[in-house]
């Protein structure tokens, strides 16, 4: 980080060159001084490399060699080929969508009056730890919307274009004259003007009832008229009472729709009084009566954000909703360097904003743009905790990264072995970027 | 399996926190801890309604390391200090971590370990065996097993025939938990059957209640729904030969019971959240939405051991009245019991070690804790009136009556990579298979094939 924001100021002066250490030639006291700093970086550093690499050729006991064994594994192994996948789209994404959120930041907040106060929110999320993010997003994309705020706003969006039904769990008692058919109900005989028709449902509580709801009756037979109740034949501590025909307490489905159908068309339709009762026109003599789908959609649930489908791009959210802030400070501070007259001289020549956007600024900023993408794609390769506690055991395959992969490897499945060649493995993915970066750097020094 | 032992359930991420907690109060134990209870110095004669005779150790020091925390600790500790009473030894309380043989591999290597260490898996006991690092229990501690323990707990802290383990703490994991008031409204009765059970269930979901909440979101949960139905229907000797993977997974009996575990994993309106949200349903989550929520909870009943407890305590309902609950029915000729436990193994040998294992085997030791709640004893000779109240007098009845015929946690004897790791082996298959149950074969399939690799690497 330091290193980076160094590149993002204004070059200082230069490095003083090809003077000779302060201790002169004494190559003794020079060493006894850098002593404890290389004594630290190898048992620190260095050691824990190097045993890795001996471990990763060595078996699951560490007692034999296994020569390339564990690399092949790597590559052949389905959860590691899922971890692998992963990272590519962790690498490729969450570096470019933090850093170009970072930026549109950046170049905004330039310009609003509460330019910092903007800056210090969005910042913010940066002095979390990994684990509480962690904590606080899986809360976020929590499936219940009554907690989780993502499917809050996503259900409360979606409940306001298409409404829920009323009766979403209603089904057919023992003993039904109903069959289900196309995700409704339909009679199995045919009904008659004259003859009451019963239509018991159950499985909705009944404080689950519409408002309106009455206590079930009994439908009069009228001559010339199809008559019927459909109602919760369900006694609230009983179970059904009397099958088939409404008991005492039964309360009416108010507001179910009822079809009358012949030759799979509909020729009448009612729908039901609070008290359950409907009338359908002589029309309705001879066919069957049908509850349509509508009465019975299911509530809308929401996104399944920790599925197996979407929770790497959640996570990747996540990761975002930190390091964009980080990203914002950088560039910030990046175009803090770059020289107004050049962006006046644009606008003078009558250059749009955008243009000077994407002509000007842009490109002064490319050597910070590149150093934000390069650490945090170092960042993202070892990414861990956010997957780790973000998915749920269920997707945790799904969302598999390198990092997690080689914890379950050593720490719970004792295979220390391939645990040593991924993280060997993901030395060698770091060490390009890494070498990038400190190019970059000694390039800035040098300017 | 990390977290699996203890009774406290929580969620991965707290249970890291817990992690690094107990990693704080290692520390501070280390530093101040336990040290200050004062030596009271023997007292003379047994003090009355003492069953077991302790020898005289003046002087002795002891370690005991167990993983439990909170108000499990304390009224451990209040057993440990009725031994020092008794005994005049002092006892110190090792806070350790999960998993405990990791913990007690770094102690072994530092050169200090505990002289006692409550083990909470069979696999972990059968390790430090190995390893060299458990050491017998002597006649005295034998003779009071025998004196009450029923043989099949005697057993399971066998290795090759030598007694190492003594099963200090149960659990019953043959265990529904229902809301009082759904049962109620709905009609329905506590089943005995697992026919019973499916009737019960159409009530509460006629009377529109979802049955049941699955924590398809954590896998052991699922491997226990499994566990118990496996015992029940294929019985004991099956059990016994598919936990150490002498027959195969893709044996007729396993399709059986995954069949007759579709019935319930199988239907959609069975399951809070249907089979999806059961996937993203963690074990916390799918007893408190149980327990919550008046006449409407999110599901009727939730399925598993005496633990649930007390992720009940986190709701307003009260165990026994609100919430109730019944052995899991008999899908086969007998009702499962199911158990997990914590095993006292002696590592480092001397008189007093040996006298505190013989201690915790004796109905004494249980009896006090039994009396502060929230533990189950294995001990048949604990009375059934020591627990605190009749939910847990009747987990604590079914428990024993079960005699020789429970069954230890299948997943717990299985090889971690298999039955306890996250995402991997049999918790993510029987994860797929609440995903798509039916695919029966399917599932058999990946369940023998993991099984395969885990048990050849030698567990």
């Amino acid at each position: 980080m330091a290193s980076a924001a160094a590149a993002g100021a204004p070059p200082g002066p230069a490095a003083p060159r090809g003077r000779k250490s302060v201790t002169g030639t004494r190559k003794a006291v020079a060493a006894l001084f850098l002593l404890p700093a290389l004594v630290l970086l190898g048992a620190l550093v260095v050691y824990p490399i190097g045993y890795s690499i001996v471990r990763s050729f060595s078996n699951a006991s560490g007692d034999g060699f296994a020569g390339f064994d564990n690399y092949k594994t790597l590559f052949t192994d389905d959860g590691i080929r899922t971890a692998l996948k992963n990272n590519v789209v962790w690498v490729v994404f969450a570096p470019t969508v933090s850093t170009a959120l970072g930026l549109v930041f950046a170049v905004l907040t330039e310009r609003v009056r509460w330019g910092t106060a903007f800056k210090l929110v969005v910042f913010m999320p940066m002095a979390i730890s990994m684990l509480a993010a962690g904590i606080i997003f899986r809360l976020v994309y929590d499936q219940d919307p009554d907690k989780g705020v993502a499917n809050a706003v996503w259900v409360g969006v979606h409940d306001t274009f298409a409404q829920a039904s009323a009766f979403p769990k209603a089904h057919p008692g023992r003993e039904s004259p109903l069959v289900a058919e196309d995700g409704g109900f339909v009679t199995k005989a045919v009904v008659h003007a004259g003859r009451p028709v019963a239509l018991p449902l159950v499985g909705v509580a009944p404080d689950q009832l519409p408002d309106g709801a009455e206590k079930a009756a009994a439908a009069r037979p009228e001559p010339a008229k199809v008559t019927g109740t459909t109602w919760q034949d369900f006694t609230r501590g009983k179970g059904v009472g009397r099958l088939g025909a409404p008991d005492a307490s039964e309360v009416g489905y108010a507001g179910m729709r009822i079809e009358a159908v012949k030759d799979g068309k509909v020729v009448a339709s009612a729908t039901a009084a609070g008290d359950g009762t409907f009338t359908l026109p002589a029309a309705a003599d001879g066919a069957r009566l049908r509850l349509p789908a509508s009465n019975f959609r299911e509530p809308y649930d929401g996104v399944q954000w920790l599925g197996p489908a979407l929770v790497t791009p959640s996570i990747i959210g996540a990761y975002v909703w930190m390091w964009a802030g980080f990203a914002m400070v950088l560039i910030a501070a990046g175009l803090a360097g770059v020289p107004r007259e050049l962006l006046e001289a644009a606008r003078v020549d009558g250059a749009t904003e955008w243009q000077v956007f994407r002509k000007v600024t842009v490109p002064l900023l490319a050597p910070v743009l590149a150093v934000v993408v390069v650490t945090l794609m170092i960042n993202v390769l070892k990414v861990f905790d956010l997957v780790f506690i973000i998915a749920p055991g269920s997707s945790q395959d799904d969302a598999n990264v390198l990092a997690l992969e080689l914890y379950r490897k050593g720490f719970a499945e004792s295979q220390p072995g391939i645990a040593s060649a991924i993280s060997v493995f993901l030395l060698l993915l770091v060490i390009p970027v890494m070498l990038f970066n400190i190019r970059r750097l000694r390039r800035e020094v040098r300017r | 399996m990390r977290s699996k032992s203890s009774t406290f359930r929580t969620d991965r991420a707290v249970t890291t926190l817990a992690a690094l907690l107990a990693g704080a109060l290692a520390l501070t134990a280390c530093s101040s801890g336990d040290n200050d209870k004062k030596d009271s110095g023997r007292k003379s004669g047994a003090p009355t309604g003492s069953t077991v005779t302790l020898p005289e150790l003046n002087g002795a020091h002891l370690e005991v390391a167990a993983v439990w925390t909170g108000g499990e600790q304390a009224n451990f500790k209040k057993v440990l200090a009725e031994f020092e009473k008794r005994t005049g030894a002092k006892v110190t309380f090792v806070p350790a971590q999960d998993p405990i043989i990791n913990f007690l591999g770094s102690k072994i290597a530092g050169g200090q370990p505990p002289d006692v260490a409550l083990l909470p898996q069979p696999g972990a006991i059968k390790q430090a065996v190995q390893k060299g690092w458990a050491k017998p229990v002597g006649p005295e501690g034998r003779k009071e097993l025998a004196k009450n323990y029923s043989q099949g707990w005697q057993d399971i802290g066998k290795v090759d025939g030598k007694q190492y383990g003594v099963y200090y703490k149960a659990a019953n994991k043959s265990l529904i938990w229902y809301n009082a008031k759904v049962f109620e409204n709905a009609g329905a009765q506590e089943p005995k059957t697992w026919q019973d059970l499916l009737t019960a269930s159409q009530a509460v979901y006629d009377s529109g209640v979802t049955p049941f909440s699955v924590a398809g979101a954590d896998g052991w949960p699922l491997t226990d729904w499994f566990e118990n139905i496996y015992l029940s229907q294929a019985g004991p000797e099956k059990y016994d030969q598919l936990a150490q993977h002498k027959i195969k997974w893709t044996d007729p009996s396993v399709r059986q019971a995954l069949t007759t575990l579709a019935r319930i994993w199988g239907k959609k309106d069975y399951l809070a959240g249907g089979q999806s949200g059961a996937l993203q349903t963690e074990f916390p989550q799918s007893v408190t939405q149980t327990f919550t929520g008046g006449d409407q909870p999110k599901s009727a009943m939730v399925y598993e051991g005496d633990f649930v407890q007390v992720n009940i305590g986190e709701t307003k309902a009260k165990v026994g009245t609100d919430a109730k609950v019944f052995p899991f029915p008999a899908v086969g000729p007998a009702a499962p019991v199911v158990s997990g436990g914590d095993a006292a193994v002696i590592l480092k040998d001397s008189k007093a070690a040996q006298a505190l294992v013989t201690f915790l085997a004796s109905p004494d030791a249980a009896t006090i804790q039994a009396k502060l709640g929230g533990y189950l004893s294995p001990n048949k000779n604990v009375p059934v009136t020591a627990y605190p109240n009749a939910v847990q007098q009747k987990i604590a009845k079914a428990l024993i009556a079960s005699g020789d015929d429970f069954r230890f946690d299948m997943s717990d004897q299985a090889p971690q990579a298999f039955g306890g790791t996250p995402g991997k082996g049999e918790w993510k298959d029987l994860q797929d298979f609440l995903r798509n149950p039916k695919d029966v074969a399917g599932a058999q399939a990946k369940l023998e094939k993991d099984a395969a690799a885990a048990y050849g690497n030698g567990g």
